[in-house]
């Protein structure tokens, strides 16, 4: 792999065992995160995302567990690292920053010492100057007044505010990339707009790569560089997110910017996705979208669909991409 | 198609930040507690009690083992405010320092089950598998005897004194502690602040001990309290049985188990240690159950 690439996901493969069965939450995942950079991760609930963000980190639930593949952060195999190795890298190298700030920060602890606690661990600082380094990324991620907000306890917090805790707890032992599991889908839109530029200013000035899981289209459009579009675990489409939004090569893409509403141009109605997501104890053979796609035909039902380069630097899974393109253009056409 | 708008990356400061809001809930326990009667009777009780153990020496000039044999089977005077013993010993006197005894021995023997019961039962959650199973089998063994008959047995055997009673309460005791630990911590360790701990690569004990403990632990409080209640009934019950610290030191139990043989002629001997007993328990009991409501999560 490439010096300028920070990390690289090889068919992560990773299943729950349920009630009903084995269920393949994420199968045969790969993609990778230029140093820098920021990649979307999209799809509807239970399309994996989340999974493939936990599988990285190593903190799947106890029912999950990665089967195969490599994770890849500076070249290391995180999927082989067991314990205190694994510790090691957690903090200091990548952190994620979770939907909900307020299960995710601990009730009891006060906001200040929970900051305070990944450079204790990792930097091996004193308490003074962990206190120090915190009420300092307090005012990084712009708490007011962090002196006194230091000893408050999250349920003092507004929403958005602690979201900024979050934000300010993995920026607190400088990773190289911090994983978002959709960070502003619990805010309200105005707080939520702040919160994404106060992200994407921080990890600009200070070089940290991204992750980002979302299913606001418009919210990755905001954040990422490049976007890949996860479906029934797998992942249907992938390129820079202006390509992919605008001019998509995957029914489930299209069908995706299609029900996402639109305030720049009031459309006449939105398109729903017949049909509801495959079940994943025994996924659809072929294309896992064929059951739901418009423009399926027999050999969708057969073939397997392993993403496949386009010109452009983008991939697709789709066998008949082609017609989606034609689709595309006749909804442009209309006026 | 009128595809999403894709608005170009910020540029420049985000705008003002929200307003902060801020919800102080300190204070809120703390203005309510006296307005409950039953804690404020419990804790009146409690500081009475805890007050004449503690100042026995100051009030009263006998020794509680000093033998006066001229002086037996007295009745209440004021030279001696509830009578004699058989042996001459001021009643009052040994009341004081037997309560005083019983109330040091209850007070460290909820710890030790509490520590002890605590600490295997966050093992036994956060870890689950052999180290649940094994510590659950354990409390399963402890469980299966009836509480009195495991204590008496165990300091049949270990013999009278202090530390069998702290033993016995302790092997007996902690699985209650464990119990209700292991419980929350596997409600607790699904938490979203779990993962967060996990993924900020913090240590297993360091979780155990900074993120699951101070959340869980209010419940173990709650139970302590009672658990204080049942742990003094049980030193008093050794007492009068004949296995608690040995004579001639003074001890509620024995107190009452001495005092039975004159009960027809000198009742005060062993109806007033009883009474006690009782008061101390009923001051316990209020106080447990007034701060387990304000300890208890969600009031």
């Amino acid at each position: 792999m490439s010096a300028e690439t920070i990390l690289e996901v090889r068919d992560l493969n990773v299943r729950i065992a349920g009630r009903r069965g084995v269920v393949r939450a994420v199968d045969g995942v790969s993609f990778d995160v230029p140093r820098g950079g920021a990649l979307g991760l999209v799809g509807e609930s239970g399309s994996g995302k989340s999974m493939t963000l936990r599988a990285i980190l190593g903190v799947l639930p106890a029912e999950a567990q990665v089967t195969s593949g490599q994770v890849l952060l500076d070249g290391v195999d995180l999927v082989q690292l067991r314990g205190s190795d694994l510790n090691r890298l957690r903090g200091p190298k990548m952190a994620m920053i979770f939907q909900e700030p307020m299960s995710a920060l601990n009730p009891v602890m006060r906001v200040g010492w929970q900051i305070a606690e990944g450079p204790q661990v990792h930097l091996g600082l004193s308490r003074a100057r962990a206190a120090e380094r915190a009420l300092e990324l307090m005012r990084r991620v712009g708490i007011p007044d962090p002196e006194r907000r230091f000893r408050a306890y999250p349920h003092e917090f507004s929403g958005g505010m602690r979201q900024r805790v979050m934000i300010a707890i993995a920026l607190s032992c400088d990773p190289e990339i911090i994983l978002c599991d959709e960070p502003t889908t619990a805010l309200d839109v105005t707080i939520q707009d702040q919160i994404l530029r106060l992200l994407t200013r921080l990890c600009r000035e200070s070089g940290v790569s991204l992750v980002f899981v979302t299913h606001d289209l418009p919210v990755v459009a905001q954040v990422c560089r490049d976007v890949a579009v996860m479906y029934g675990g797998q992942l249907v489409e992938r390129g820079e997110v202006r390509a992919v939004l605008l001019d998509p090569r995957h029914p489930y893409t299209l069908g995706l910017v299609r029900s996402a509403p639109d305030f720049e141009y009031v459309r006449e109605s939105l398109v729903p996705i017949p049909g509801s997501p495959p079940s994943l104890v025994s996924p659809p053979s072929g294309c896992r979208f064929h059951p739901r796609c418009a423009f399926a035909e027999d050999d969708c039902r057969t073939s397997e669909t392993p993403l496949r380069p386009l010109p452009g630097g983008r991939s697709t899974a789709c066998l008949h991409y082609e017609r989606v393109l034609e689709a595309v253009e006749a909804d442009r056409a209309r006026p | 198609m009128s595809a999403i708008e894709v608005p170009s990356v910020p540029q420049g400061p985000e705008p003002a930040s929200e307003p902060v809001l801020v919800i102080r809930a300190e204070g809120r326990a703390a203005s309510r507690w006296y307005r409950q009667p039953a804690l404020m009777a419990g804790i009146v009780i409690l500081a009475v009690v805890v007050g004449l153990a503690l100042a026995a020496p100051l009030i009263t000039s006998y020794d509680p083992i000093a033998q006066n044999l001229n002086e037996t089977l007295l009745g209440p005077s004021a030279h001696h405010l509830l009578g004699t013993d058989q042996l001459g010993r001021d009643t009052f006197t040994r009341l004081l320092y037997g309560l005083r005894l019983d109330l040091r021995i209850g007070f460290i023997a909820v710890l030790l089950p509490f520590v002890l019961g605590t600490v295997l039962g966050s093992l036994a959650g956060y870890f689950g598998g052999g180290v649940d199973t094994t510590i659950m089998r354990l409390v399963d063994i402890v469980v299966a005897f009836p509480f009195y008959v495991l204590i008496i047995a165990l300091v049949f055997v270990l013999g009278p004194g202090e530390r069998s009673i702290y033993l016995a309460i302790t092997v007996v005791g902690w699985v209650a502690y464990a119990r209700i630990i292991r419980g929350e911590i596997l409600v607790a360790k699904r938490q979203d602040y779990v993962t967060a701990a996990r993924s900020g690569g913090l240590s297993n004990v360091r979780i155990m001990r900074r993120h699951l403990l101070p959340n869980v632990i209010s419940q173990a409080y709650i139970y302590g309290m009672s658990d204080i209640v049942q742990v003094i009934l049980a030193i008093v019950t050794l007492g009068f049985f004949g296995l608690g610290i040995p004579p001639p030191t003074a001890d509620l139990g024995s107190m009452i188990n001495d005092g039975q043989n004159f009960l027809s002629t000198h009742w005060q001997l062993a109806t007033i240690p009883g009474l006690v007993v009782v008061l101390v328990g009923l001051g316990l009991s209020l106080v447990g159950d007034g701060l387990a409501d304000l300890l208890r999560p969600g009031q």
